[in-house]
């Protein structure tokens, strides 16, 4: 018994040892570095970064950090746009995913139970299929000789083609798209545990529908709005692919910026400042979220 | 009024069924377009897919992102496996958490932050020393590194619902912890461990942007060839392409599902 103990603990030992310096390499290194990248400075060379730490005379190592690369992100006009306009399209886009999203959910909850499973695998299934095909599906649809514009003109909607693609509109049109999946799954969550009695007994007090709805149905299924809110909200943040398919040249997102700042400028300090910018902004975001969710166990 | 709004609630549902597929259905329709113009149709043909087969450039690039997808799942559905043990068995209960936060996080970082922050870690390794060569390897690592993220969930919340009992029983009957583990939980566990493994196969299979980040010359995955085609605007091979890309990672997912639900059942 004791043996098999033994042995048991050293099984565990090997698990936890693999998975402990795995996570230390692949996730948690990657993370310090991207720091320690962002406090350098930019230069010609082969890393297009100076070193952190140089060996000096002495014993120690030489601290060469500068916060430059952060100033040059909090003072640059570009950049702040960058934030703001990818905060505005990512709650735009939530917003516009919720209102789709909770009808969606509602039916779906109160759907049979033999037809849940299979509306809930319809939900889900598109989520799996390739991102970059979806939205590329988009700009076929989207274009100015594009489906949706050669229907409207042949319909006589319109007489000019509109300028769709390329604009605002087609990367919210694509982020809530490509999320929906995202929304409707933690609403129906919550609506699916909800004790309909509650609405029977408001409907029996009196109450009408949209009331018993405003006053009854949707605070209780908050949890599961805030949690699907953050979950479109978090990755549309820092998304790169909608906003470089379906967006236009003006169309700023932080995703993009960094891309951009990393590939074409190759300003390495400043990509990895804005990547920690980022970085804090979606922790601090999946916080919130886990905050919510723990809400949410603790109310059912 | 019930009826009212269950007419409602039907077309809401409607509505969202269609917005989620009618893309999809269009993007396929059109893949069997004999025209060049992508949005006008002629003729029903399979010329785009005789073009795709043709391309040496396309296969190449869907055979390495292929072997990249099968090692780099296979790492993840193995290193997930240990991580929800780990998880399960982990005190005390601040130890559990970080862990659970270092495991889970590249499910909420977006992309580019994962591509930026792996670029970043193979430049310094390779400086100080010298591995690994950017190219296949560190794709391969970096996807089995966020695989890792999905097949932990997936294989977690399967080992949570395991009887303990069953474990215990093969202990009192003799057996040593390593034989149960190989002969009771990990076929209990199969099922999740497969549908983890497919997840991750799918996700390195659709990566365009971390892949993009760590990849060197001579590297060069399908997404990231679909990606610099569509930049340049729409063409009617990629709707091929993208229609067979679509058909086998349905059939993937709807494996991957049924295969849970299998084993949840057993």
């Amino acid at each position: 018994m004791s043996m098999a103990a033994g042995a048991g603990k050293g099984l565990r030992r090997v698990i936890l040892g693999t998975t402990t310096l795995w996570l230390m390499a692949f996730t948690l290194l990657p993370v310090l570095i991207v720091v320690a990248v962002s406090l350098s400075e930019p230069r010609l060379g082969q890393p297009p970064f100076t070193p952190l730490f140089t060996q000096g005379e002495g014993l120690w190592p030489t601290f060469n950090g500068s916060i430059a690369s952060y100033l040059t992100v909090v003072s640059d006009s570009l950049y702040i746009a960058a934030f703001v306009s990818s905060l505005r399209i990512a709650a735009g886009s939530a917003f516009i995913t919720l209102l789709i999203a909770y009808p969606m959910a509602y039916a779906i909850a109160r759907a049979s139970d033999r037809a849940r499973l299979g509306l809930l695998m319809l939900v889900i299934l598109p989520f799996w299929t390739s991102f970059l095909i979806r939205t590329y599906a988009w700009t076929g649809l989207l274009n100015t000789n594009g489906l949706i514009n050669n229907t409207l003109i042949k319909l006589g909607v319109i007489s000019e083609p509109l300028t769709l693609l390329h604009t605002e509109f087609a990367v919210h049109l694509g982020i809530v798209y490509s999320y929906l999946p995202f929304m409707v799954l933690p609403i129906y969550a919550v609506l699916e545990r909800m004790d309909w009695s509650l609405i029977e007994a408001a409907q029996d007090l009196g109450a009408r529908p949209l009331k018993t709805f405003f006053r009854v149905t949707l605070p209780l299924s908050l949890p599961g709005v805030f949690a699907g809110w953050l979950l479109v909200f978090i990755p549309a943040l820092g998304e790169f692919i909608i906003p470089d398919l379906l967006g236009g040249p003006d169309t700023l997102m932080l995703g993009r910026v960094l891309w951009t700042e990393f590939f074409n400028n190759r300003d390495w300090p400043v990509a990895s400042a804005l990547a920690v910018l980022l970085l804090l902004i979606v922790l601090l975001s999946a916080l919130l979220l886990v905050k919510a969710l723990r809400r949410r166990e603790v109310a059912s | 009024m019930t009826g009212r709004r269950s007419i409602a609630l039907l077309s809401a549902l409607a509505f969202g069924y269609a917005f989620l597929y009618l893309p999809i259905v269009i993007l396929i329709i059109y893949s069997f377009n004999d025209s060049r113009l992508v949005t006008v149709w002629s003729h029903a043909s399979l010329r785009w897919y005789a073009a795709l087969l043709e391309n040496t450039q396309m296969l190449e690039a869907a055979w390495l992102s292929l072997r990249i997808a099968a090692v780099s799942a296979t790492l993840s559905a193995a290193l997930g496996t240990a991580a929800a043990f780990a998880l399960q068995r982990l005190k005390p209960f601040f130890a559990q958490r970080g862990y659970e936060a270092l495991a889970l996080m590249p499910l909420i970082v977006p992309e580019v932050l994962i591509g930026l922050s792996m670029l970043l870690l193979f430049v310094v390794l390779g400086d100080t020393i010298g591995w690994p060569e950017r190219g296949a390897t560190t794709i391969t690592l970096a996807h089995a590194s966020f695989g890792m993220a999905y097949a932990t969930v997936v294989i977690r919340a399967r080992l949570t619902q395991l009887d303990p009992a069953l474990d215990e029983a093969a202990a009192i009957l003799g057996a040593t912890p390593w034989r149960t583990f190989r002969r009771v939980t990990l076929p209990l566990l199969a099922p999740a461990i497969a549908a983890g493994w497919l997840l991750s196969f799918t996700l390195s299979l659709d990566d365009v942007v971390v892949a993009s980040f760590v990849t060197g010359p001579g590297a060069t995955t399908l997404p990231i060839v679909v990606f610099s085609s569509v930049r340049l605007g729409v063409s009617p091979q990629i709707n091929a392409l993208a229609t067979a890309i679509v058909v086998l990672v349905s059939i993937l997912i709807v494996t991957a599902t049924l295969m849970t639900r299998a084993g949840r059942r057993a």
